[in-house]
């Protein structure tokens, strides 16, 4: 199949399991600010009382994520390969910082997410041993106690610059790989990848910020 | 010539130099001493070149032609950055007075894996032949000249083809790509021909095909940076990468 071995058709790949990721990051992120108007726990109840769609889900996400990282790391293997001597002097014109470490701010957030599910999914990290005896489990109770620990908030937050510096190069590339781009809309793209990618960031690291500064509490 | 010599420059010229494709090569330092101003960055090589040859030494070898900007042969990374990083302009082109006396100038050759070496600062290009031997072309039959006009072709796509055919193939946007990617080269030559009714024909074909030996030549994927459009000497833009993304695509479901 043309579109798995050839190198535009990987990145096609690449971008259509990116933008997967993307809108599954905005439902996450409008899911999470339930907990300002005190709904977490309904919302966190009415997922979980449709066992079977919330497993057809976590797979169709781990498949997206499983070739995402799968081609991620080829890619930039076979980039490394095709440029094997490093110049004596390189001025950079136009790349930044952001998308010559796509893989490294990629893999970070792989294993955020491992410790994410590990911690509020599982329930496998310390923070959250206490829930091990509880019959329904209070996910509101569970995510102040867990952010009222300055570490984890801070863990939260790098991985949120990582979501930042991710997309403030995947947005502007996933629009060009797609081919809906002209030389109007590209300098237009870049700005709107790192207004976009703030916004999350910034959206994001407001939940454990609020509850560590203690506005919002048990 | 005696109002130029009071403002010649010395400068310091860190040169690879690398005898043979698996000779292992090195940084040279020269000396380039009365530079004027107005010379061109080659011809302010040449002139390195005629003491090194009196000298008894072997010259720098560096590809040139046209030295007017058109034939795309001359390729040399200056200061780290291919042709030198004066916008839209060849190394031939580039001019010493956008230099100052005393400076160091590195001149590397181009690099990626898809250019081998040859010599010093000369690189095996064919691959890009080889790209556009897989497509870029359109397949005609000869025969009497067709009258002018016969074909309509709308002004907006005949600009975007020109600007397209602009390209001079000298390779700096795979010397300056992170990836050594020929996105940019590629999506030139498809996005010329496809825009235009006698290309139109072929159009998916070709896209695959150039595609398809793009990887085969060892070049890499594109990654977006946009760093061949900065180098580039004839401003090509990453518009037409867009364009060759969506003929592909069209070209997927065929
Ligand atoms: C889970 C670990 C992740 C890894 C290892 C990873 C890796 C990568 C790499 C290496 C690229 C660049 C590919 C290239 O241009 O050659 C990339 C692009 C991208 N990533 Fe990720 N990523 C990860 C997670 C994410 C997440 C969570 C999102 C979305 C929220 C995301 C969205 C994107 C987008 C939109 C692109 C641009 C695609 C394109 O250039 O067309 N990635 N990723
Ligand atoms: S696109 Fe520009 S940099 Fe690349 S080969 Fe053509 S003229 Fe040279
Ligand atoms: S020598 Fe022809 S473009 Fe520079």
């Amino acid at each position: 199949m043309r579109i798995f071995n050839s190198t535009v058709g990987r990145k096609l790949l690449m971008s259509i399991s990116g933008q997967l990721l993307i809108i599954f990051v905005l439902i996450h992120l409008a899911g999470n600010s339930t907990i300002y108007f005190g709904w977490i726990n309904a919302y966190a109840e009415h997922l979980h009382s449709m066992p079977p769609v919330v497993w057809v889900f976590r797979a169709i996400m781990l498949a997206i994520v499983g070739t995402h990282i799968c081609y991620g790391v080829l890619l930039t293997l076979e980039n490394k390969a095709a440029n094997p001597t490093n110049y004596a002097v390189k001025r950079q014109l136009k790349a930044s910082f952001a998308s010559e470490n796509m893989i490294w701010t990629g893999l970070l957030l792989a294993a955020f997410i491992v410790y994410h599910l590990l911690q509020f999914t599982a329930k496998m990290t310390p923070d959250v041993a206490w829930t091990s005896n509880q019959a329904v489990v209070d996910v509101f109770k569970m995510v102040v106690t867990s952010f009222s620990n300055a570490g984890i908030v801070v863990v939260y937050a790098l991985a949120m610059v990582m979501l930042f510096l991710h997309l403030s190069h995947g947005i502007p590339s996933f629009l060009q790989t797609m081919g809906w781009n002209n030389d109007k809309t590209i300098p237009v793209y870049g700005t709107a990848g790192k207004v976009i990618s703030a916004f999350l960031m910034l959206a994001y690291i407001s939940i454990p910020a609020t509850i560590l500064v203690g506005l919002l509490k048990l | 010539m005696s109002a130029h010599t009071s403002n010649t420059m010395t400068i310091t010229l860190h040169v690879w130099r690398q005898a043979g494709p698996n000779a292992p090569g090195k940084l040279e330092q020269y000396e380039a001493k009365n530079v004027s101003p107005d010379q061109s960055f080659l011809e302010m090589l040449d002139e390195v070149n005629e003491d090194l040859i009196k000298a008894g030494k072997d010259p720098i070898a560096f590809d040139h032609d046209c030295r007017e900007g058109i034939c795309g042969m001359c390729s040399s990374v200056i200061n780290g950055v291919p042709h030198g990083g004066q916008v839209r302009t060849t190394a031939c082109q580039l001019h010493m007075r956008t230099f100052k006396d005393g400076d160091a100038i590195y001149i590397e050759p181009w690099r990626a894996k898809a250019f081998p070496i040859i010599k010093d600062l000369i690189v095996d290009r064919n691959a890009l032949e080889r790209i556009t031997q897989a497509g870029g072309y359109t397949s005609c039959h000869t025969g009497g000249v067709p009258d002018g006009n016969a074909i309509l072709v709308p002004k907006p796509d005949a600009d975007y083809a020109m600007d397209a055919a602009e390209c001079i193939g000298c390779g700096a946007c795979v010397a300056a790509c992170p990836n050594g990617s020929a996105m940019l080269y590629t999506s030139a030559k498809v996005a010329q021909l496809a825009v235009l009714p006698q290309g139109k024909a072929e159009a998916a074909e070709r896209v695959c095909a150039m595609v398809d030996a793009m990887q085969e030549n060892g070049f890499g994927n594109c990654s977006n940076h946009y760093e061949c459009q900065a180098a580039c000497p004839k401003g090509i833009s990453v518009k037409f990468i867009a364009k060759l993304n969506r003929e592909y695509q069209k070209a997927l479901f065929k």
